[in-house]
């Protein structure tokens, strides 16, 4: 497996600069002879499709949902960093650098970091000029705050809807371009199989989700944006459609798939009610601006928050690491959850929760002022839990909620395999073991806006130009093979439903491959999702017909998905001796339970390649060399 | 609690609905009203019947997916609440509910309590957008906005196109939705270059896909799960007046060759 990350030579905050100077270029009469496939409508891909058609390719794009508006991208809720320096608190492109490869906790690659910083500028000025409506100051500039562990304000954000918003910028670019007749746009249709023709992507295989019918879709190149796979774990803030089918078809065609045990479980989200619960709800981590976390100091202490006095409460945040406080990093702050939790000292039913206390903040600034900050996250928390937390104190508790991990590109964005690119969550690139609050918009526009634009054309002008038929035999042997697998999923007839499946493995991930992960634990797993794969495969039930709309076939399709991936992120777990970032082995841990790094065995990336069914993946590494940071111990004491 | 559901069940969108009777029992109170459709459904599918298709997706009251009408409403009893953020404890023990999909001639059913939104993209399409080709934008705050106007923006912004608006109108309108995106990108300095082209598009495309007339009942705002506000239908009003006056005297002006 190639793993030459095609990074530029020179210093690093000349690499993009001189790079895109010496990129090829595609002539402008030439680009609407190119058709370009891009999966996905989120802010990468509706960003990505954008730009392209704007440029003059031809493209035709492809969502789930039954508008590209509805991307996942939709629920973002705190904001989107960027280096602007409007606060003038010393914020710098360097800096934000650095903090996303030290937040990543050493295991991201120092260009692409750079990159992301240096063009995180030009995203604001291009929302705002889409008209996104960011917050703003009285005197009609815009507004930023300080956003998950930041020490500066470089956080643009439009109430608590800044994804929201973000995206209906994009969606709304890539309208225009459905108007212009650039873009084609399929909703309600969703990737079922990559074509390769002669080694190159070519196609794709799509499942009309009204109709049923199996189309294939041809290209000189193809973009997948398809967002993360969080819902491997089945409870998680992801929307419930969200899935891997697309990258796990390109990994099996031979994309290299990147640190797939990299993912983020969100400190602050709404905990399990009970039995049915079918998603979590992130509460948005600015709430950490203001609200304090704590739990009481004895075990099983069920009085009510209200009864219990000041010092027999535990604000174990900042406690344990008061330069940070309760602004320390996601992982370091889910862990301490789960660790108090699992002391015996967590609230709420099942004693699964911890404290996020606004008295203190309310006391100082007044309810207003809280009420203007947060009301709509107020708001929300007191529909789903009936609770009002100007009165009593939130409970929160972590939850699966984006992945790190994705499959492998190079400095342009491409995968293993030549002519399929990879953009936003579901590639690997930026964020290390770790991501950092806001930078995941971040990252989806910068791929999306100004990345992709630029290195597909030197791709695409690299390429000789050979039309593929559709009836190209690796066409219809791609057709043929997504309807066999319908029809196997059809016609299994057993006893369980494609949800029953899910959430088994779902808690199996999540006790041994979420928050704390150890050798035993991981290789029970190993040993249990073959037999949980095998019965799906024996005992599946899914109701109607293949040619109809028919959302238990989609669910089932997914799962069985999820279900390799599950077994691919436990081998990656497995394999990576150290703990780092999101990713923590409790046999590497300091005395006082941090996360213990071994820069010496584990300074790459772990790439992972499809060999066949039935046999060992091989795991792969591309080396992670330092040249501007000094690869030190992360610590927010 | 126990529920009796009265469900839309409709096969395609040529096939003739009917109403069908299913049974929550013994569901909590804490559960959000989808996770008891969730229970239905596998229900349904474990006695080998079709599960209810309904649309939903980030079942945070954020992606618009979502939307049905319970007993007459739109997204159900309670304000400013889309279907998926609404919760038993909503209902009472032993209620009847009558589930049915958007009924309007703009969206057709799809299946059973699915209908097909396409309409409100394509009037996006016509003008629902500002023109800015990525890469050549100025610096974000080269051009400050009043607060005050960046914040009715965004609260006009706010709108999830789930399509309740037109469900609740007796015409069967959009004005609501195509109101807010006009009056979002109106507010804006960077709107206001293709404002008035942008009002009379959107507007003209609206009517052209079978949305009916506004004839301000207001029902769309009541429905409305982010209580979008039919003033900014009146702004909506002012721009299309003011397109279709400068648009006669533009074209004398390029008649003169003028522009
Ligand atoms: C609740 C929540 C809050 C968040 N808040 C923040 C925040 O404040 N700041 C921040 O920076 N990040 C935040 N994130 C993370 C961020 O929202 C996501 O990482 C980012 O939006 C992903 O964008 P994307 O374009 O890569 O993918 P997505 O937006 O997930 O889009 C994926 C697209 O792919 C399509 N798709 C998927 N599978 C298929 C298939 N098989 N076939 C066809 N189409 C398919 C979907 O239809 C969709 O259009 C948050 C995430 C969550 C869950
Ligand atoms: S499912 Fe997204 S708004 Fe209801």
């Amino acid at each position: 497996m190639n793993l030459d990350a095609r990074i530029p030579q020179g210093p690093l905050e000349q690499k993009w600069a001189r790079h895109r100077a010496e990129l090829k270029l595609v002539n402008p009469a030439n680009k609407r002879k190119y058709t370009v496939l891009m999966v996905g409508s989120g802010l990468a891909g509706a960003g990505g499709a954008a730009s392209m058609a704007e440029l003059g390719y031809e493209v035709k794009c492809f969502c789930y949902q039954d508008s590209p508006r509805r991307a996942h991208s939709i629920a973002a809720q705190g904001g989107i960093n960027a280096a602007k320096n409007y606060p003038n608190d010393g914020d710098s492109v360097y800096r934000l650098f650095y903090d996303t490869v030290k937040g990543g906790d050493f295991r991201s690659r120092e260009a692409n970091v750079y990159r992301l910083a240096e063009v995180s500028v030009n995203i604001i000025d291009q929302c705002v000029a889409l008209g996104v409506p960011f917050a703003r100051e009285y005197g009609g500039l815009l507004a930023n705050r300080s956003f998950g562990g930041a020490q500066v304000s470089r956080t643009f954000y439009a109430r608590g809807q800044t994804g929201q918003q973000l995206l209906l910028g994009a969606y709304q670019a890539l309208e225009r371009q459905v108007a212009r007749g650039k873009v084609e746009m399929f909703p309600r249709h969703e990737m079922q199989e990559l074509i390769v023709v002669d080694g190159r992507a070519r196609g794709i295989v799509v499942r009309d989700l009204v109709t049923g019918e199996l189309e294939a879709h041809l290209g000189d190149a193809v973009c997948l944006a398809t967002g993360g796979y969080g819902n491997v774990f089945f409870l998680s803030t992801n929307a419930k459609g969200c899935n891997t089918t697309a990258i796990w078809r390109a990994y099996k065609h031979g994309a290299g798939f990147a640190n797939p045990a990299f993912t983020q479980i969100h400190p602050t989200c709404i905990p399990v009610t009970g039995e049915h619960q079918s998603k979590l709800t992130l509460m948005s981590e600015s709430l950490r601006n203001d609200g304090r976390i704590w739990v009481p100091k004895k075990q099983g202490d069920t009085r009510p928050p209200a009864e219990i006095p000041e010092d027999e409460r535990d604000y174990y945040l900042e406690r344990m690491y008061p330069s940070f406080g309760n602004l320390a990093p996601r992982d370091i702050s889910s862990r301490a959850a789960k660790r108090v939790c699992d002391e015996g000292r967590g609230v709420g039913p099942g004693g699964q929760g911890v404290y996020l206390d606004f008295a203190e903040a309310i006391g100082r600034l007044g309810e207003d002022a809280i009420r203007e900050k947060y009301g709509n996250l107020f708001e929300m928390y007191e529909r789903i839990t009936a609770e009002n937390p100007y009165k009593v104190p939130m409970r929160i508790y972590p939850a699966s909620h984006y992945t790190m991990g994705g499959l492998w590109v190079d400095y342009n964005l491409m995968s293993t395999i030549p002519g399929l690119f990879v953009l936003g969550e579901a590639n690997f690139s930026d964020h290390g073991a770790n991501r950092l609050g806001a930078s995941a918009l971040m990252q989806g526009l910068a791929d999306g806006y100004f990345v992709i634009p630029y290195t597909i054309g030197d791709y695409l002008a690299r390429t000789p130009r050979h039309s593929v038929s559709g009836d190209h035999p690796a066409v219809r042997a791609a057709v043929d093979a997504v309807r066999a697998r319908i029809a196997r999923l059809m016609g299994i007839k057993g006893k369980r439903t494609p949800t029953s499946f899910y959430r088994e493995l779902g808690s199996l991930l999540w006790e041994r491959c979420g928050m704390s992960r150890n050798r035993a634990g991981l290789e029970e797993a190993l040993a249990r999702i073959p037999v949980l794969r095998e019965a799906f495969w024996r005992d599946l039930t899914v109701a109607g017909e293949a040619g109809e709309l028919n959302q238990s076939l989609e669910l089932a399709g997914r799962v069985a998905d999820f279900l390799e991936l599950g077994e691919l992120m436990v081998r990656d777990a497995l394999a990576r001796e150290e703990s780092c970032g999101c990713h923590f082995r409790e046999e590497y841990q300091t005395e006082d339970g941090e996360a213990r790094r071994d820069d010496a065995r584990f300074a790459h990336v772990a790439v992972w390649e499809y060999t066949g069914e039935g046999r060992a993946p091989l795991r792969h590494e591309e080396p992670l060399t330092y040249e501007s940071v000094h690869l030190a111990t992360r610590s927010y004491k | 609690m126990n529920l009796t559901l009265h469900v839309w069940r409709q096969k395609g969108p040529r096939e003739r609905g009917r109403f069908v009777t299913y049974r929550a029992t013994d569901v909590s109170a804490d559960m959000s009203f989808l996770e008891m459709l969730d229970v239905v459904n596998e229900g349904l599918l474990l006695k080998g019947e079709e599960p209810i298709a309904f649309d939903h997706d980030c079942r945070e009251g954020i992606c618009g997916a979502c939307g049905m009408v319970i007993n007459g409403r739109p997204h159900g009893p309670k304000a400013r609440t889309t279907t998926c953020q609404l919760h038993l404890r909503s209902f009472r023990d032993g209620q009847e509910l009558w589930l049915e999909p958007w009924r309007s001639r703009a969206f057709p059913v799809v299946k059973d309590l699915i209908v097909d939104r396409g309409a409100f993209d394509r009037v996006i399409q016509a003008g629902g957008y500002i023109s800015a080709a990525i890469g050549s934008a100025p610096d974000a705050n080269a051009v400050p906005i009043r607060k005050e106007n960046a914040d009715l923006a965004m609260d006009a912004a706010a709108c999830i196109g789930c399509g309740a608006c037109v469900a609740a109108c007796p015409n069967g309108s959009a004005m609501l939705f195509t109101a807010a995106k006009i009056s979002h990108l109106g507010l804006l300095a960077q709107g206001q270059p293709e404002r008035y082209e942008r009002a009379a598009a959107m507007v003209e495309t609206m009517d052209a896909e079978g949305f009916g007339s506004c004839t301000n009942h207001n029902e769309c705002e009541a429905a409305c799960p982010k209580g979008i506000s039919v003033a900014f239908i009146a702004r909506l009003n002012a721009d299309f007046v003011r397109a279709r006056l400068t648009e006669g005297r533009r074209l004398e002006q390029v008649g003169e060759g003028g522009v």
